[in-house]
């Protein structure tokens, strides 16, 4: 076609896709090279060394330590906050309608957009063993036990603290996502539901779920993701150190101190790799196991 | 769309709800969703009062509210502990990174949207990369193209890899938002003899302004609270730290306990950083939701 186009074309394509090419691609296309060599940043000359940093990360406790902390958020965060935010979001839909309901969205959404490093500060304070928001209410209903308990300076609760905080930030997110959904589906469906005899909750299990189905693969999805991060989280609540044995270290934190502090970039980004592969897996698990067939409405 | 929505239904079946049952059933929905929105907002309000404190007070009467406001609090922190500048900073970088994500992504997405090309299917699996793939899988290669380039501790470098890093998402929206606007009114205008760029500038991207603006808000949320990036490409050592943005500052201040234990100092430091966003969220919830809904919805 026309001259005009194809100088648009090239002229509104350059600058983002050269930009999209040195910062983005060509940092991920060369992890797949840099997963394979043994660099310690230093030293010009990059020696490949085949798969032995897999095999170094196979006998590595450390990297199963912190993969199986984030194996635990991806067991606990999507049920749990999935869970939540629906029974909310049902909770939401019932009857006439919640009064102060912009009130409540509003209140529940705020946590989601503050820095994660913003909440995690806050939730050092609420950890805190002497000045803190739950020792002190602990204490006001009488578990005096828990007087000064250091939350985050004890192996067995701090990586369950920095979890109860990620359900606190991301809860209003998936419940104003759903409040959404269950607003679009008919309201005959219900009415046919409810002339067959059924009760809300044979509704919500039978009417909803079904219907909002997309959208709570979308949410599994996600919060598998997540859970496979947690950097910001870790880091600001343990000060860096992965908490007391690394007890909450997760392998993005020590993929960060394996490269940035070590100075190991070609094992660490060996870490970057398995990571890749296991995100994808999960998506494409979470799509297969989730899948259904397509209700239309 | 539905015409009917749930609570619709509720008003209709109305007559009979002021049985019992009904008024139980309300009362559990208000503890529940009350108890809640407590949990939420309580710890925000209690760092706000504990913001204004004093250090004594923090210690031995936690719950009560402060004698008097201290506002000296919010001077440390903006002064001693720098946040003013950390602030500054941010700003510097946050709004060229957003007015370029803004532009080049929505001359990415009107070309991808609208014109067919060789190379156009492969250029937009490329920018899933960016969406689908792991940060921490580029983070070492970015930290060293960076350095390479000689952007390590720069405005402009960190700004150009917020752009970089927010362009597939970005993208994305706007491929599905220039694909609703009619192709007829750009036919009409080639027609009456207006270039190309005069199409774009002058009649699409003024109709793309709603989803510009949800892009902003979004990538403006994004980059102000982004963390990862800028602890690892603005490094300047700890005595200096001119470049730090907010969350770094934030998280300085807390790892070093803000010199010694100035707790009331660092309650001010959180709240401050926390104002920005929560302002932006009231103005503009409307517009998240929205966005956030649009693709979620049977998307």
């Amino acid at each position: 076609m026309d001259r005009g186009k194809n100088r648009l074309i090239v002229s509104f394509l350059a600058l983002p896709v050269g930009l999209y090419t040195l910062f983005v691609l060509i940092p991920y296309f060369s992890a797949l090279i840099f997963a394979f060599t043994r660099w310690s940043g230093l030293s010009q000359n990059i020696r490949f060394n085949g798969a032995n940093n897999f095999i170094k990360l196979y006998r590595d406790e450390k990297f199963w330590s912190a993969l199986s902390h984030n194996g635990i958020a991806l067991l606990i965060l999507p049920p749990v906050i999935i869970g939540l935010a629906l029974f909310f979001a049902f909770l939401f839909t019932q009857g006439k309608g919640v009064a102060f309901s912009r009130f409540f969205r509003v209140a529940f959404f705020f946590p989601q957009v503050m820095s994660v490093v913003v909440v995690a500060v806050l939730w050092s304070f609420i950890y805190h063993p002497t000045i803190g928001l739950l020792n002190a209410l602990l204490g006001a209903v009488g578990l005096t036990q828990f007087a000064s308990f250091p939350w985050l300076g004890d192996r067995g609760t701090v990586f369950g603290s920095v979890l109860a905080m990620v359900v606190w930030q991301s809860v209003g997110f998936y419940m104003v996502l759903f409040v959404a959904g269950m607003q679009s589906i008919p309201v005959d469906y219900y009415e046919a539901a409810k002339i067959d005899g059924a009760d809300s909750w044979t509704m919500f299990w039978n009417v909803t779920v079904p219907l909002l189905w997309d959208t709570i693969r979308t949410a599994i999805i996600f919060l598998a993701i997540a859970a496979m991060d947690l950097f910001a989280q870790v880091t600001v609540m343990t000060n860096g150190t992965g908490g007391p044995s690394r007890a909450a270290d997760v392998v993005p934190t020590y993929l960060y101190s394996t490269a940035f502090s070590d100075g190991q970039f070609g094992y660490a980004t060996a870490m970057g790799l398995v990571l890749l592969i296991l995100v994808l897996a999960l998506s494409i698990i979470s799509l297969r196991f989730t899948a259904r067939e397509a209700l239309e409405y | 769309m539905a015409s009917v929505t749930t609570s619709q239904k509720a008003a209709e079946s109305s007559d009979n709800a002021l049985s019992i049952g009904s008024i139980v059933l309300k009362a559990f929905i208000y503890l529940i969703l009350g108890v809640w929105a407590l949990i939420v907002v309580f710890p925000m309000l209690w760092a706000l009062m504990t913001s204004f404190k004093t250090d004594q007070e923090i210690f031995f009467s936690p719950w009560s509210l402060p004698t008097t406001l201290v506002f000296d609090n919010f001077v440390r922190a903006w002064t001693t502990a720098r946040l003013g500048e950390y602030f500054v900073n941010t700003l510097i970088i946050v709004i060229p990174s957003l007015f370029l994500t803004l532009l080049l992504s929505s001359m990415a997405a009107y070309v991808l949207a609208r014109f067919e090309f060789r190379g156009r299917n492969l250029l937009t699996y490329l920018f899933l990369v960016g969406m689908i793939f792991p940060l921490f899988l580029a983070l070492v290669p970015l930290y060293f193209v960076t350095q390479k380039l000689g952007l390590l501790d720069t405005y402009h470098g960190l700004i150009l890899v917020y752009v970089s890093f927010s362009l597939s998402f970005t993208i994305f929206f706007l491929i599905n938002f220039f694909r609703t606007l009619p192709k007829e009114l750009g036919e009409a205008a080639t027609i009456d003899g207006a270039s190309q760029y005069d199409i774009f500038f002058r009649i699409y991207l003024p109709l793309a302004k709603p989803g510009l603006i949800t892009m902003g808000i979004f990538n403006f949320l994004g980059q102000w609270n982004q963390y990862i990036l800028p602890n690892m490409l603005m490094i300047t050592n700890e005595d200096k730290n001119t470049h730090y943005v907010l969350s770094q500052g934030l998280y300085y201040l807390q790892a070093k306990q803000f010199y010694g234990s100035d707790w009331s100092g660092l309650f001010a430091a959180v709240v401050i950083v926390m104002i920005p966003t929560l302002v932006v969220y009231l103005i503009f919830n409307d517009q998240i939701e929205q966005g956030m809904t649009a693709g979620a919805v049977k998307g």
